[in-house]
């Protein structure tokens, strides 16, 4: 299912984050949100899973306004990995995504075979199947949000929200966790919602980019109408040259120093 | 891409809650054990046998078992020792199973029962009583004010710390801190102005357990009760706010009434211990930490085997005070002597061993 937000306005503290954002999220697509620091990208993912909830304006998801989900049915439609993630107690990692089960499970009762088998399935799907037993407060950064990753997955929603999620990830282990959700966008009809901070990462990844600049959508479309040099020297003030690069076959940016 | 297939879960986690039912079946046999082996220990001693014939003959309302024994001693246990025992027991437990919350709550696993001021707050109600001698309610009076200040204490952090719409650790941490903070200047005014009561507060405020009542051990039963039975409820919801509120929201726990829910029912619980017994510390600290190193961090788990560890605790150390030592010490100085070293060892050792609780 996917989003429609209309004239949504947010403010922190007095302060205008999101301003008049209109837009509609098709579902089945992956959707990268890009812009420079502070322009709203995490509020804007904060409103999307009901976080917070928009002063003014209307965000709907599959037709019905987001408000009038329960918290649970929003929990089996909406997985959220977050830009940053700290737990003080040592649970394990198996613990930890079999808490993407939560919604599934009913009070009182332990987990069921399926759910057990989901668990293992995404936790090997993940890479973190070897750290099954580990506790999470002994990971580094970057294994930590593998897990965190595969937590999510376990939810086994049909939206996915990442705050870039693969910012601690070595390379391999980021190619395979954006090539698992990009399988799903393809595969399961999923539709990702994604904050980058690396726009070539974005451009090889998403059939949609949202640039965002001073809580404002200044540009959004098809990555290849979308992605130019003129977007983004109004969004980032940078002059950068993009062109199609046949090794990744997806477009690729380089920035002038 | 891995040959190897991760071990079935199921498995383990069923080991896991054979671990966790012999940990509670152990802890309560030795709670037991220890229940009827102190109510022996005292001025006169008795023997463990005649302590058992004692409380079944009670318990059955058959006379038979105790006959032919020196009828001093079925006063001596039921009337004076199994009262204060079984408080002792009883807020060890309330203590420790509030700590295991009040931790999960802040995401703090070095907070405490008293950590947003409810000692303060208890302290304050009763040294105002003993100041202003107030015995309208009899002997009541002073559990009752230490009651009423520990529960307007929480109801000021909650409103301070909820202005932003958010009730979060750091605000409750911050706000406990200043509310304490300003409490123990009055309590210190009311010590400065109490002149010759000045030592009936200092003996409260440091706890005792002595000449406690069945009324005392029924209020901390119902208390402790209540409380178990909402923590067990959302002790799932517990652990899942320790992924922090942003993502346990995401999973679909309200973590505002969670968050609220817990904090009161454990604030009252605390309260009620403070109000019983005095202000007793580390027992809600040290036991939820020792048994997350031995049971795990998941509540549904934890928070049975700290109640029943707390009391275990408690108890052993209101014996040794009310029966051992020579002198009776007050129970809470005990605890922070015994308590306070053994903390600092465990957390170095934990230290030491790279990890982090």
């Amino acid at each position: 299912m996917g989003f429609e937000l209309e004239s949504v306005d947010f403010a922190f503290a007095g302060k205008r984050v999101i301003e008049g954002v209109s837009i509609a999220l098709a579902p089945g697509r992956f959707y990268g949100i890009v812009g420079p620091n502070g322009c709203g990208k995490t509020t804007m993912l904060d409103l999307l899973c009901r976080f917070r909830q928009p002063q003014s304006g209307h965000i709907r998801y599959g037709g019905n306004h987001l408000s009038a989900y329960s918290k649970r049915q929003l929990a089996r439609e909406i997985a959220l990995v977050p830009q940053n993630f700290y737990i003080n107690f040592p649970f394990t990692v198996r613990d930890v995504v079999m808490m993407g089960r939560y919604p599934y499970i009913p009070r009182f009762s332990g987990p069921s075979a399926r759910d057990a088998d989901i668990v293992a399935a995404v936790m090997e799907s993940a890479d973190v199947d070897r750290l099954a037993g580990r506790f999470i407060t002994e990971l580094s950064g970057g294994e930590r949000q593998r897990v965190v990753f595969a937590r999510a997955l376990a939810q086994d929603t049909p939206v996915l929200i990442l705050d870039e999620a693969t910012s601690n990830l070595d390379i391999s282990h980021a190619i395979r966790l954006l090539g698992l959700a990009a399988r799903k966008v393809r595969d399961e009809s999923e539709t990702v919602l994604a904050v980058f901070q690396d726009i070539n990462q974005a451009a090889a990844y998403c059939d949609h980019l949202i640039f965002m600049a001073q809580g404002k959508i200044a540009a959004h479309g098809d990555t290849r109408k979308v992605l130019n040099p003129e977007t983004l020297r109004t969004v980032f003030e940078v002059d950068a040259k993009v062109y199609h690069d046949d090794y990744s076959n997806s477009l690729h940016v380089v920035y002038k120093r | 891409m891995h040959a190897h297939k991760p071990e079935t879960s199921v498995n383990w986690k069923n080991a896991l809650r054979e671990a966790t039912a012999a940990q509670l079946a152990l802890l309560a046999v030795l709670l037991c054990g220890l229940l009827v082996v102190s109510t022996g220990m005292g001025f006169i001693p008795i023997p463990a046998s005649s302590v058992v014939k004692i409380i079944l003959s009670k318990l059955t309302g058959s006379p038979d078992a105790i006959a032919g024994m020196n009828e001093v001693l079925p006063v001596v246990v039921m009337d004076v020792r199994l009262p204060r025992i079984l408080t002792a027991a009883l807020v060890g437990g309330g203590l420790a199973m509030c700590g295991v919350v009040f931790q999960g709550i802040l995401l703090n696993p070095l907070a405490d029962p008293y950590t947003l001021g409810v000692s303060a707050g208890a302290a304050f109600g009763a040294a105002l009583a003993i100041l202003l001698n107030i015995a309208a309610l009899g002997v009541q009076s002073v559990p009752l004010f230490a009651f009423i200040g520990a529960a307007l204490t929480l109801a000021a952090v909650i409103y301070l710390s909820s202005a932003s719409g958010g009730l979060s650790s750091n605000n409750l941490i911050l706000s406990g801190i200043i509310v304490a903070a300003i409490l123990s200047a009055g309590i210190s005014f009311l010590k400065y102005v109490a002149d010759e009561q000045v030592a009936v507060i200092i003996f409260w405020l440091m706890g005792s357990f002595a000449s406690k009542t069945w009324a005392d051990a029924g209020l901390a039963l119902t208390a402790i009760g209540g409380g178990l039975a909402v923590f067990l409820f959302y002790a799932r919801e517990l652990n899942l706010m320790s992924l922090g509120p942003q993502m346990a929201a995401s999973l679909g726990v309200d973590t505002r009434r969670v968050t609220l829910v817990l904090l009161a029912a454990a604030s009252l619980v605390a309260a009620v211990c403070v109000s019983v017994s005095g202000i007793i510390g580390f027992v809600g600290l040290l036991v939820p930490h020792i048994m997350r190193a031995l049971t795990g961090p998941d509540n549904r788990r934890l928070i049975p085997v700290s109640l029943l560890a707390g009391a275990v605790l408690l108890l052993a150390a209101d014996t040794l005070t009310r029966a051992v030592l020579p002198t009776e010490i007050p129970i809470g100085v005990l605890t922070a002597l015994i308590g306070g070293p053994f903390f600092c060892y465990v957390f170095r050792r934990q230290q030491a061993a790279r990890r982090s609780w």
